[in-house]
C-alpha cells in the first residue's frame, strides 16, 4: 500500500478533475431547441429565461474539431487555432526577445557599475510600474502599425523583471569568485562569461521566467485591442460571435501554452543553478 | 638582503578617521624578506592585519604606505605568478572540481592543448588525494578537507612563483587538517614553491614552517620576530617532538601570543626600518639572550 507519493498526488489530481467536470456538467440546464418548443410555450415566452454555459461535454467535443484542423486559413475571420496561437506565440518572442537583446546587456552594465545604477534607478522606478497597455495608444500613434505596437507592448512589460534581476544577479556575484578572476589575470570580457554570468545565471533566469509569464499574460489583452489576428483577438472574436464553447476551449489552451512557456524556463533554471 | 625573492618593505595599512574619530592604523612598518623555497608562517592575533597582509601580497588589497617587491619587480595588482588558497576555499560552486582546476590551467596556459590541460589538471588533484570520480563532484558534494585540497591542487597547478595560504585548514577538524597538512608538504617538496601562509596554529606553524613570523596586536601592529625552525627535515609529527628544540620554540611562540604580543602592541615601539628581530634556537644551548624564559606549554 506503500505508494509513490507523485502517483498519490496523480490519482488525486484526476479525481479533483473528474469530480469538477461532473460537478460542471450537472449544473448545466438541458437547453431545449426553439422547434421543440410548443407553440403555447413560444407565445409564453416559456423556453429558457438566458443562455447557459456550456457543459464541459460540449468544449471536449469542439477542442476534437478545433484540433484535428488546426491551421486552416478560411478569410480574415475565420483561422485554426494553431494559426492563432502561432501568432500570439511569434509576437510573445520577438517582443520578449527584443527585450533580451536589450535588457541582458544593459542589466549587467547596472550591475557592474554603481554609478550606471545610481543613475539609471529612477527611470526604471517609475516605467516598471506602468501598465503595458497604457503604453499602447502613444504606440499605436507612434509606430503607426497595430502589430508592431503589440510587440512593443511585450517587449516593454517583459524588459523590467528581466533588467532588475540581470543587476541584480550581476551586482551579487561573491566577491571571492571575483578575486578568483582576478588573481588567475582574466580580461574584463572572460571574467564576464566565464565567472559572472554562471554566478548569475539562476537570478537573470528567474527575472526571464517571470518576464516570460508576464508575457503571455499582457499578449491576450494587447490582441483583443489590436484585433486581426492571435488567441486574444480568437476570444474576443468568439465572444462576439455568441461562441462561449469556443471561449472556454480558448481559456484553456492559453493556460497550457502558459503553462509549456514556463516549464521551459524552469528547465533551464534547473540547468544552471548550483548549491554552494 | 636586497637579493631576496620576496622583500616586504616598509608596509602600512591606515584608515581614514570616520566622523568623530580617530584614524585608524591596522599595522605599520612591516617590513620582512622571504627566500626562493621557503616556507613562511606568519602568526598573529586576529585584527592584527595578517589577512591584509596577504591580499597585498596576492594584489587584492593596496597598502596605504610601503612596497612588495617580488623577483625585482614591485608587486601591482593580482597575478599567476602569485597564487592563492583563501579560508573559505573560494571554489566557483558551478564547476566540477576537475572543471575548477582545468579553468585554472587554461588561465596559465591559454595555448595548451585540451588534452593536456586535463592531464595536467588530474595530476595535481591526484597529488591531493581527488581521484575517483571525487573530481568530477561539485564542490557542493565534496566535504570541507575534499574542498580545501582542490583548491590547494588549483592553486599548485597555475605554478606559481608565490603561494598564499590564508588560514587554509582553519574550518578543518584535526584528522583533516593533519592528512592535507602531510600533502602540503609533498606537493611543496616535490614543486619546491614558495610558500606564505597565516595560520593561527602553533603547532601546525612549527610542524610545516622554515620560519615563522610573529606579528604583535594591532592597532600598529607589526612583525617583531622572525623565529627560525631548525628542525631538520623531512618531519614527522611523532619524531619532532623528540626534538629538544620543539617544546623550546612552541614555548616561545606560546608566550608571545599569550603575553608579548599584547605587550609589544598599541604604541610605536619600532623604528620605521626595523627588521623583525631572528630567533633561533639550536638543538644545544641557551635560549637567545633577550629571550624568554620557558613557560608551561599550555601557559
Amino acid at each position: 500500500m506503500t505508494m509513490p507519493l507523485r502517483l498519490q498526488a496523480a490519482i488525486l489530481s484526476l479525481a479533483l478533475l473528474a469530480v469538477g467536470l461532473l460537478a460542471w456538467e450537472a449544473a448545466v440546464p438541458r437547453q431545449t431547441l426553439a422547434t421543440e418548443l410548443t407553440e403555447l410555450e413560444l407565445l409564453m415566452g416559456m423556453g429558457a429565461q438566458r443562455a447557459g454555459v456550456p457543459p464541459p461535454s460540449a468544449v471536449f467535443e469542439r477542442a476534437v474539431t478545433m484540433l484535428s484542423d488546426p491551421f486552416y486559413v478560411r478569410g480574415p475571420n475565420d483561422k485554426g487555432i494553431g494559426v492563432q496561437l502561432a501568432y500570439s506565440i511569434w509576437r510573445v518572442l520577438a517582443g520578449y526577445g527584443l527585450a533580451a537583446l536589450i535588457a541582458l546587456p544593459l542589466g549587467f552594465l547596472i550591475g557592474m557599475s554603481p554609478l550606471a545604477y545610481r543613475a539609471l534607478d529612477p527611470f526604471i522606478q517609475v516605467l516598471r510600474p506602468i501598465s503595458p497597455l497604457a503604453w499602447m495608444p502613444l504606440a499605436l500613434f507612434i509606430i503607426r502599425d497595430s502589430q508592431a505596437s503589440a510587440i512593443f507592448v511585450i517587449f516593454i512589460c517583459s524588459i523590467w523583471p528581466m533588467l532588475i534581476n540581470t543587476a541584480f544577479g550581476v551586482a551579487g556575484v561573491r566577491k571571492d569568485w571575483l578575486n578568483v578572476a582576478r588573481t588567475h589575470e582574466l580580461g574584463a570580457l572572460r571574467t564576464a562569461f566565464t565567472v559572472i554570468l554562471p554566478a548569475a545565471a539562476p537570478t537573470i533566469i528567474t527575472g526571464m521566467r517571470i518576464s516570460i509569464g508576464i508575457a503571455w499574460l499582457v499578449i491576450v489583452a494587447a490582441e483583443m485591442l489590436v484585433g486581426g489576428t492571435g488567441i486574444g483577438y480568437f476570444v474576443w472574436n468568439e465572444w462576439n460571435n455568441l461562441d462561449l464553447t469556443s471561449v472556454i476551449f480558448a481559456i484553456l489552451v492559453i493556460g497550457v501554452v502558459g503553462m509549456a512557456l514556463d516549464a521551459f524556463f524552469g528547465a533551464v533554471q534547473r540547468a544552471v543553478s548550483f548549491s554552494e | 638582503m636586497s637579493k631576496s625573492f620576496l622583500s616586504v618593505e616598509g608596509l602600512a595599512k591606515r584608515f581614514p578617521a570616520p566622523k568623530g574619530g580617530k584614524p585608524l592604523t591596522v599595522f605599520e612598518h612591516v617590513n620582512f624578506t622571504v627566500e626562493k623555497g621557503e616556507f613562511v608562517c606568519i602568526i598573529g592575533h586576529s585584527g592584527c592585519g595578517k589577512s591584509t597582509i596577504l591580499n597585498v601580497l596576492a594584489g587584492l588589497d593596496e597598502a596605504s604606505e610601503g612596497a612588495v617587491i617580488m623577483g625585482g619587480r614591485e608587486v601591482k595588482g593580482p597575478s599567476l605568478d602569485r597564487g592563492v588558497v583563501f579560508q573559505n576555499y573560494s571554489l566557483l560552486p558551478w564547476l566540477s572540481a576537475l572543471k575548477n582546476v582545468t579553468f585554472a590551467v587554461r588561465a596559465r596556459h591559454p595555448d595548451w592543448r585540451r588534452e593536456k590541460v586535463t592531464a595536467h589538471a588530474y595530476r595535481h588533484l591526484e597529488m591531493v588525494g581527488i581521484s575517483d570520480g571525487a573530481e568530477h563532484r561539485k564542490p557542493s558534494q565534496l566535504s570541507g578537507g575534499m574542498r580545501q585540497r582542490v583548491s590547494i591542487a588549483r592553486a599548485f597547478a597555475t605554478q606559481p612563483e608565490l603561494l598564499l595560504l590564508d588560514e587554509p585548514f582553519g574550518a578543518l577538524d584535526a584528522l583533516t587538517r593533519g592528512v592535507i597538512q602531510d600533502e602540503l608538504l609533498k606537493v611543496w617538496g616535490e614543486t619546491h614553491q614558495t610558500v606564505f601562509m597565516i595560520t593561527h596554529d602553533v603547532d601546525e606553524a612549527i610542524y610545516l614552517a622554515d620560519r615563522i613570523l610573529l606579528m604583535t596586536n594591532g592597532p600598529f601592529a607589526q612583525v617583531a620576530e622572525s623565529v627560525e625552525i631548525s628542525l631538520p627535515r623531512p618531519r614527522s609529527r611523532d619524531a619532532i617532538v623528540e626534538d629538544p628544540r620543539y617544546y623550546r620554540i612552541r614555548n616561545h611562540l606560546v608566550h608571545f601570543l599569550a603575553r608579548r604580543s599584547k605587550e609589544m602592541s598599541g604604541e610605536r615601539r619600532r623604528e620605521p626600518g626595523a627588521r623583525p628581530t631572528t630567533v633561533r634556537f639550536d638543538a644545544e644551548g641557551e635560549p637567545p639572550a633577550g629571550g624568554p624564559r620557558l613557560y608551561a606549554v599550555n601557559d
